[in-house]
């Protein structure tokens, strides 16, 4: 009965957020429509971000306490950081080619994102290439710790990069400012993605959590 | 035994090791020099934009390599279980680290040095006069290279498919030094040299960031 | 071959538990190994023989409980790297010469004047002729020597061995018990883990089985070391 009131409620703010980004916030002068999808990707880069430093506190916390639930928090909140960092890298293009006539103009957040991708990729790819459950978890923890170490520097160089050598920038320049009425409609739809991140990260976890005891019985069973 | 002793005597074995066969070392330079062949077949190598690109491709070609470089850096504790046997020598496992991180960013300044003249030569550009900011650009990014390199090393030494992985996790986190150490190469070997104090700084930065993270989580990645 | 400053050391297991995502290899394992005792560990492969043993060389960490050393006198926290090891794997460089190896292990713990242990050490196990060749030319049994030569190279108060006459042949296996006798015979205590009756076998003035996980047969309670060890490795 909780779950589906929570998604209920999720449902509700998404759409609250959807109608907010297509009709409240105001026109865009220069970009017409098409700017509105700033509200999707911006947000979701922001929850991914948070997604991700979920994850950061996860892995912390499981090679200091070695309890397997910080393991679970760890890959549930990595998949789910994903999953709006993709978000961000398709409604980047779609947004960039009726402006730009191109699909994919290297900008610096857009790139980033996309090693920041990267990088959690190669994370979910080291789990599979460990059976052992203990170690998976340490050796993905720590490679998740060092991993969103590097986020702010990849973020940072290849901002410095651009300073060098200009590109198309994908929903202007940061000193260029939104409405007000914008950055409200903005954070709400941060706050309803947010929202949508907690329950799929639960979802993500209770399997997780199943996974774990299935596979403590299965080995249990192996040995016997 | 203090960590700076134990580091000394274990360097000096990465060293002996290495020299005395010098496997590492020969591929490497061979991997390097293929990888440069190769890519004057991407464009012209003798035009204004040899200059322009020129770095970049230096600094893939050194990436490349050293993915591929440190994958025995663990793997050859292994044979024997020597790992262990240091385990249980020293009295900072750091010390290990320390010492295989000094070694790998030698063996990379090393090659790269040697390969410096060769890729002057064929790309047509000139480095005498600035070698003494190359030769502390390449000591930067080898550095960096090496500390997250040997780190991964260890994690990837421990799963299935270590070969692939280790360029796998290593790349996309080396990104910031790709993007800044091209950056300063690129200023050094322009038509009006000057030196990018940003970049070199930036650098340090990681490097320092890398090595503190290493710190702290390194005797976790030597667990067994 | 004498032992350290420190002299025999007693070894104690307090309810040692050791995980591996949710499976037992070592359920409250709790054991008192006396100063200059010899303990023969049995057990068939997957018992936790290995495991427990490298937990005493502090390789790999408990789950739960406390393993502490002690001397004769009872002075405790000693330090564990008093306590030598041997596996089945040599942990030594094939790439170096036996000198070489055994220099670079002297010199990181710290051993005072490593060139003279390291030369004393050679002779002890009858290598010192083949200092100079890389161990990657050794025989087994030579191996084996370099191994634990390795091991005793601090002169430990305790020896910890993991099934040690693996692959050595009847003059090695000889070898081995003569110098396991000799350490016995100057007070180090001896923690083995074997399969089955031996030469060396007979040196152990007690014997532990472990199955699953858990001690079920200890000599200290009334069987004697034969039987133990006698019992089917199956």
């Amino acid at each position: 009965m909780k779950n589906v009131l929570f998604v209920a409620v999720v449902v509700l703010l998404l759409g609250a957020g959807a109608y907010a980004a297509l009709f409240i916030a105001p026109t865009d002068a220069k970009q017409g429509l098409i700017y509105r999808i700033l509200f999707l990707h911006v947000a979701s880069a922001w929850t991914g971000l948070t997604a991700f430093f979920i994850s950061f506190i996860a892995n912390v916390l499981y090679v200091w306490r070695r309890q397997p639930k910080w393991d679970w928090l760890g890959v549930s909140a990595a998949e789910t950081g994903l999953v709006f960092t993709t978000v961000v890298l398709v409604t980047g293009p779609i947004w960039a080619h009726p402006v730009w006539g191109i699909w994919w103009t290297w900008d610096a957040r857009l790139t980033s994102t996309f090693v920041l991708w990267l990088l959690y990729v190669s994370y979910l790819l080291l789990r599979t290439l460990i059976e052992e459950p203990d170690r998976r978890a340490l050796l993905s923890a720590l490679f998740g710790i060092f991993a969103f170490v590097d986020v702010p520097l990849v973020f940072g160089s290849i901002r410095w990069w651009r300073t060098q050598h200009p590109q198309p920038i994908i929903m202007g320049e940061p000193g260029s400012g939104l409405d007000p009425l914008m950055y409200k409609v903005l954070f709400f739809m941060w706050f309803a993605m947010l929202a949508l991140m907690t329950l799929l990260l639960r979802q993500r976890y209770l399997l997780e959590a199943m996974r774990g005891d299935v596979e403590t019985m299965r080995r249990q069973w192996e040995v016997a | 035994m203090s960590l700076l002793a134990n580091t000394t005597i274990l360097l000096g074995k990465e060293l002996r090791t290495e020299f005395r066969s010098r496997e590492l070392l020969t591929t490497t330079i061979v991997f390097i020099l293929i990888v440069l062949v190769l890519f004057s077949f991407t464009f012209d190598p003798l035009s204004e934009e040899a200059r322009r690109f020129g770095s970049g491709l230096l600094w893939l070609a050194f990436l490349f390599a050293a993915s591929l470089m440190l994958q025995p850096c663990f793997l050859r504790e292994q044979t024997n279980d020597t790992l262990s046997a240091l385990r249980l020598s020293v009295s900072d496992p750091f010390a290990i680290f320390l010492a295989k991180l000094a070694a790998n960013t030698l063996f990379l300044l090393l090659t790269e040095l040697l390969l410096l003249p060769v890729f002057a030569m064929m790309y047509n550009v000139p480095v005498l006069p600035v070698l003494h900011w190359l030769v502390l650009i390449f000591f930067l990014g080898s550095l960096g290279i090496s500390v997250v390199g040997t780190a991964l090393s260890a994690i990837s030494a421990q799963a299935r498919m270590r070969e692939l992985l280790l360029p796998l996790l290593l790349l996309p986190l080396l990104t910031p030094i790709l993007v800044a150490s091209t950056e300063v190469t690129g200023a050094l070997l322009d038509r009006a040299p000057y030196v990018q104090w940003k970049g070199m700084g930036f650098l340090a930065v990681f490097d320092l960031v890398f090595l503190t993270t290493l710190w702290l989580f390194g005797e976790y990645l030597l667990e067994e | 071959m004498t032992l350290g400053a420190v002299g025999p050391t007693a070894i104690r297991f307090e309810n040692i538990d050791k995980r591996y995502g949710g499976l037992y290899a070592l359920r409250s394992v709790s054991l008192t190994i006396a100063a200059a005792e010899c303990v023969a560990l049995a057990g068939r492969n997957g018992s936790g023989k290995t495991t427990l043993l490298r937990i005493a060389a502090r390789l790999v960490r408990p789950s739960s409980g406390k393993l502490s050393f002690s001397s004769a006198e009872g002075a405790e926290n000693i330090v564990a790297r008093n306590a030598g090891f041997v596996a089945h794997a040599t942990m030594v460089y094939d790439e170096l010469t036996a000198e070489e190896n055994l220099l670079l292990f002297a010199r990181l713990q710290g051993i005072a004047q490593p060139g003279k242990r390291v030369e004393a050490m050679l002779r002890e196990v009858g290598l010192f002729e083949r200092r100079d060749s890389l161990v990657r030319t050794f025989s087994r049994g030579m191996r084996q020597r370099v191994a634990i030569a390795r091991a005793l190279l601090n002169s430990p108060g305790a020896l910890l061995l993991d099934e040690p006459a693996t692959g050595l042949d009847p003059q090695g296996t000889a070898w081995l018990a003569q110098t396991l006798r000799r350490m016995r015979d100057a007070g180090c205590t001896i923690l083995m883990s074997l399969h089955g009756e031996s030469e060396i076998s007979s040196l152990a003035t007690r014997a532990i089985r472990l199955d699953a996980g858990a001690i079920v047969a200890d000599t200290q309670t009334g069987a004697s070391v034969r039987s133990i060890l006698a019992l089917a490795d199956a």
